[in-house]
């Protein structure tokens, strides 16, 4: 369907002036923007010295957070497996230790495999956990040798919990109630 | 003038191309540089302290990469092109003087004080190519006229059209900047009565004259406008236009070292100019009498030798800063440039100059008459054109109704 012509609005070019048709006044306007951007600050980061600042919700490598006792949280109830859209969770459940089942663990996470190279890094994991067991950290720069290295197992998940604690940049991001919401009673209990 | 020495000849030779390709790579390190500041960005600055040493990266880069020359360009003229552009590049640095090498350009009293003093002059050292050569700026312009061969030979024998259109573009922009360039010199050569760069410099320096600049601005302007076109820089960069013509003219050239003499020669190009517009409008190696206030030979020299390569660095800078202000002309903006406006124009400023030089009226005079046909032509455009050079051809109101979409006129 053709524009209406109503529709249309031509717009006219400005009309040069004696001070524009002598060209170099305006030309030295020009040199003078570009010798103000000579110095002006840059903005390009200098990446491997000057660390760049991530927003707190930046979704880089998973980890598996501790309890209270330095126990996984996890509780292998397949949700972030079900929940993610790549495939790339991995666990087997089994039934916890006789000494963690009396704080109400009936099951934990014998292993717990996360395929880094097949993740998307939706945080769809982190959104479907019950108990805020597995989250998003801050690190990016998230390199390997062979693929093989680049399945992260339970141990390396945890280790990445410990490691990303101690360095203060990834603190826990959601703590509601001794197990998360899902230990929570009923709103009106 | 200094005798003939093979030995001096050869070491100056050395000297000039080893410090032309020093700083020419260096420049190109400055444009990169400049380029990134420019766009608020830090630019190369990984190789050596601040990317000092990049340019010895790029060019031990250019050595060793494998010299690919595709199957179907015609071999010989495609390996020629880059030579041919790097000969004539440097040839034209061979009569810049980078010191005094003639004896002075003032009167003297007698033959016998001529004798002597052209004699004292010639057992120093000659501190150019070839020093003394009387026809100077001719020569440059003559050399300088040969670049778009090797533009041309690079562009035919690559068989690709792309080059091929970048190549007519150089050779026609070139040949058609030429004429206001060499107008425009004209002017310095009737008041100094010499081709002799020497002779240019020394009538700027001497007898209560001042800089061409500040008696014929309008002559530098239109040789600095020449001088962009001539050297392919941006906003007259056509024949290597990216967005149109992929590289242009070196398409076909891998990037090699035929590559990277081809942009040596280009950044050569730059320096002569440079050289040539310190020498003719700037005053060589002359600043307000500063030069000949050291009277040892060594350090005068040598001051001189940094005054006139400041100039130089003065203009390349200027060229760095004026690629990133100024969008590149359309071509027949570029051709319209030349013909319409600059050659006219040289034309009557070189009338100017005769009527200033035959009437022996004061220099202030042509200082008067340059802007004034500058503000002149300014006032001519503004007349002639209504105000609007860049006017719709196409006006809205004449579009015919029931006209298919993108046909944009019709007969009638």
């Amino acid at each position: 369907m053709p524009i209406a012509d109503a529709d249309v609005t031509w717009v006219a070019e400005p009309k040069l002036g004696l001070f524009e048709n002598l060209y170099l006044p305006v030309l030295t306007g020009g040199l003078v923007t570009t010798v103000g951007h000579l110095f002006k600050r840059k903005v390009t980061e200098s990446y491997p010295e000057q660390e760049p600042t991530l927003p707190p919700n930046y979704r880089g490598v998973h980890r598996l957070n501790r309890d209270a006792d330095g126990r996984v949280k996890c509780v292998a109830c397949y949700m972030c497996a079900t929940a993610c859209p790549a495939h790339c969770i991995d666990i087997v459940a089994a039934p916890a230790p006789e000494a963690w089942q009396k704080d109400g663990r009936e099951k934990y996470p014998e292993t717990f495999v996360i395929d880094e190279l097949r993740c998307i890094y939706c945080g769809m994991c982190e959104e479907a956990c019950p108990v805020d067991a597995i989250e998003l950290t801050t690190l990016y720069d998230l390199t390997g040798a062979s693929r093989e290295q680049m399945i992260f197992d339970k141990e390396k998940l945890l280790s990445v919990f410990d490691e990303t604690t101690k360095r203060g940049t990834d603190p826990v991001r959601t703590r509601r109630g001794e197990l998360s919401v899902a230990s929570d009673a009923p709103p009106g209990q | 003038m200094p005798e003939f020495n093979p030995l001096y000849t050869a070491l100056v030779i050395a000297a000039v191309v080893a410090g032309i390709q020093g700083y020419c790579a260096y420049l190109i390190l400055g444009e990169r540089l400049v380029a990134a500041w420019v766009q608020d960005r830090f630019g190369p600055n990984r190789v050596g302290p601040f990317g000092l040493l990049q340019p010895v990266a790029d060019g031990g880069k250019m050595f060793l990469k494998e010299d690919v020359i595709p199957s179907h360009v015609d071999k010989i003229f495609f390996v020629a092109a880059p030579m041919v552009s790097f000969a004539t590049a440097m040839l034209a640095i061979a009569v810049v003087p980078f010191g005094g090498t003639v004896a002075p350009f003032v009167p003297q009293a007698d033959v016998a004080g001529f004798v002597a003093e052209s004699q004292r002059v010639g057992q120093g050292f000659g501190y150019a190519v070839q020093p003394g050569l009387d026809i100077g700026i001719l020569f440059v312009f003559a050399v300088g006229s040969l670049a778009p061969y090797g533009v041309i030979l690079a562009g035919w024998s690559s068989d690709n059209k792309y080059s091929l259109l970048g190549a007519l573009r150089a050779s026609a922009q070139i040949i058609s900047y030429e004429i206001p360039l060499g107008l425009s010199v004209v002017g310095a050569a009737l008041f100094a009565g010499t081709f002799n760069l020497e002779g240019i410099i020394a009538w700027q320096n001497s007898g209560g004259h001042s800089w061409l600049i500040f008696t014929q601005p309008l002559a530098f302007l239109l040789f600095l406008v020449s001088v962009f076109a001539e050297c392919n820089r941006l906003p007259f960069d056509l024949p290597e236009a990216e967005q149109e013509l992929v590289g242009g003219y070196h398409t076909e050239y891998s990037n090699s070292m035929k590559l990277g003499l081809m942009l040596l020669s280009e950044y050569a190009h730059m320096l002569t100019v440079s050289l040539v517009m310190s020498a003719v409008f700037f005053g060589g190696w002359g600043l307000f009498g500063l030069e000949s206030l050291v009277t040892n030979p060594t350090a005068g020299a040598l001051l001189k030798l940094a005054i006139l390569i400041g100039k130089m660095s003065a203009f390349a800078a200027f060229f760095l800063l004026v690629r990133w202000t100024i969008p590149r002309f359309r071509f027949d903006q570029l051709m319209g440039l030349a013909w319409k406006v600059m050659i006219p124009l040289a034309t009557l400023h070189l009338l100017g100059v005769l009527l200033v030089r035959e009437y022996d009226l004061p220099l202030p005079v042509l200082t008067v008459i340059s802007a004034g046909l500058f503000v002149a032509g300014g006032v001519w455009t503004l007349l002639r054109a209504g105000g609007n050079n860049n006017a719709p051809r196409r006006r809205p109101d004449l579009i015919l109704p029931n006209v298919p979409a993108g046909v944009t006129y019709i007969a009638r």
